[in-house]
């Protein structure tokens, strides 16, 4: 495998217990109306993308590495709050 | 388990919480530690450096049992220019004979975050995995319980104590602190833990035996960035990662995976990693609003600890697993002196701001009280002077037929001409007042 670079192959190498329901969610008038967006960037786990066609933000609560940085960013609009006793991102080397 | 009462519940089985129920059992007080993770040590992650002095008191035999990976016999702090480093190395056999001593040692969270919740069920505590603590029970300003999720079940404690980490809801939801945190005031780190052959990553880093390095980076490695960069040697595995504040990464619109990328990618860090294999990714906040923004630490029936409570110690130092196992020791002290008193209440519980107070936890804060605020005001530090650095050196030894003296001058003119000796001389006042 070697040096990995995205996102996407890094999330991959991660061990998940996922819960149906998410733990995050948008009020997405708030979203829409932020003319910086930052969640869209800062999320170290590409957890937000931007639905082109309504202009929402689509959350992709299964890839959250849960460090929280998204509310920080925008607690406006991000309500997070921990996944379920048991579940989410389990590292294995931390 | 709805209804039950014991003396003491313990949010979280991180360092700070697994000290403070080691500290408890020890004293055979009932102790209940929750934690959210499936095992102890899944959700959490540090650098690496684990500062073991304040463990040393609490599991005496740990040199044998625990999962660690190297102890720490290299120092080296970097500032980073575009196509190269300036760097302090500090390099020891000091602790040859007994490593033990020198008490830094790298460790993987996962593992050693499980071991110590390990040594606090064999102290007595009962530590429960995969149990989120939503909401603290708070009747008349009291905290008299917590309820937990899956299940809604409440318990109840004379005394709850915090070592929620970085996120602490609890805290907030007390009223011990008033608000969101300041992006500013909040790092995310990114982190990559890459397997190397042992031999290569010794050779690479100079090491024998169980030696290892901390190198530590500052400038250009994360864009100019206020932050640092890091890489600690593990085993047979490197810990690499970048820490840049959440404020800087919205002003300059930058990825943590991203940075981190710019940072494997530098000319400094780039052979050190060449021919590995990436085995983790992880992302972890680490607070550091510091000494002038902490949250109020204690009311009735309730502590706070850790990373919960801000308890790192951000400057070059970067010291952050002590300080809250500290923590974890003094709230279970204080704890031990309530059943005492049989009186849970601030009254008694204020003993831990004195014990913080009285010890490096909080004297260290108090040094560094300005650092977080001289970074954010003055980010030419990290932006403009590391180029200018490296360019200053690079004229000084580039080798040319021009006599010595008449290069000195020169570096001098241009250091004079790019800064303005009246803002290097308070720029320096000001790197004083900040980290020394």
């Amino acid at each position: 495998m070697g040096l990995l670079k995205t996102i996407e192959e890094k999330l991959g190498l991660l061990k998940y217990k996922f819960d149906r329901e998410s733990h995050i969610s948008i009020e997405q008038e708030s979203f829409k109306q932020d003319p910086t967006q930052a969640i869209l960037y800062v999320c170290p786990a590409k957890v937000y993308t931007k639905n082109e066609e309504d202009g929402s933000c689509i959350v992709n609560y299964e890839n959250c590495v849960e460090c929280g940085t998204c509310r920080i960013a925008a607690p406006q609009h991000v309500r997070w709050f921990y996944p379920k006793g048991g579940m989410g991102v389990n590292y294995r080397q931390g | 388990m709805s209804e039950e009462k014991v003396t003491c519940i313990i949010v979280g089985a991180g360092v700070a919480g697994s000290a403070a129920a080691i500290t408890l059992a020890k004293a055979g007080i009932e102790v209940l530690v929750l934690e959210r993770g499936e095992v102890p040590g899944c959700k959490n992650l540090f650098g690496g450096v684990l500062y073991t002095t304040i463990l040393d008191k609490l599991v005496p035999d740990w040199m044998e049992s625990a999962p660690l990976e190297r102890y720490v016999t290299r120092k080296r702090f970097s500032i980073m220019g575009k196509d190269g480093e300036i760097a302090l190395d500090f390099k020891t056999k000091r602790y040859e004979s007994h490593p033990k001593r020198n008490f830094s040692f790298t460790v993987l969270r996962a593992k050693f975050d499980a071991w110590l919740a390990e040594q606090a069920e064999k102290a007595g505590a009962q530590v429960f995995p995969g149990m989120m603590v939503s909401e603290l029970i708070i009747k008349n300003n009291r905290v008299v319980g917590v309820k937990t999720e899956p299940g809604g079940d409440e318990l109840y404690a004379d005394v709850v104590i915090s070592a929620e980490g970085v996120h602490s809801y609890l805290t907030l939801q007390a009223g011990l602190r008033k608000s969101e945190f300041d992006p500013d005031h909040m790092v995310t780190a990114a982190k990559e833990v890459i397997q190397l052959d042992e031999n290569v990553l010794a050779d690479r880093f100079q090491l024998e035996g169980n030696e290892g390095v901390a190198f530590a980076y500052f400038g250009d490695g994360l864009f100019g960035m206020f932050g640092a960069g890091f890489i600690y040697t593990n085993k047979n595995t490197l810990s690499i990662g970048t820490g840049v504040t959440i404020g800087e990464m919205i002003r300059n619109k930058k990825n943590p995976n991203e940075i981190l990328e710019h940072f494997k990618n530098h000319p400094a860090i780039r052979p050190y990693i060449r021919g590995g294999e990436t085995i983790e990714y992880s992302a972890h906040m680490i607070p550091e609003y510091g000494y002038n923004h902490l949250p109020k630490l204690y009311m009735d029936g309730f502590l706070v600890t850790g990373d919960a409570a801000g308890l790192v110690n951000s400057s070059h130092h970067q010291e952050g697993t002590n300080l809250a196992m500290a923590s974890g020791v003094f709230a279970a002290e204080t704890v031990i002196e309530a059943v005492k008193r049989n009186d849970f209440t601030s009254n008694t519980l204020k003993l831990y701001l004195e014990k913080l107070e009285n010890s490096f936890v909080l004297k260290d804060l108090k040094k560094y009280r300005h650092m977080t605020s001289f970074f954010n005001e003055n980010p030419h530090f990290l932006r403009d002077y590391p180029d200018l650095m490296m360019e200053l050196f690079g004229d000084y030894f580039e080798l040319s037929e021009k006599p010595k003296e008449e290069i000195e001058k020169e570096i001098y003119k241009k250091l004079k001409r790019r800064i303005p000796l009246w803002t290097m001389a308070t720029d320096a006042w000001k790197v004083k007042k900040a980290l020394f």
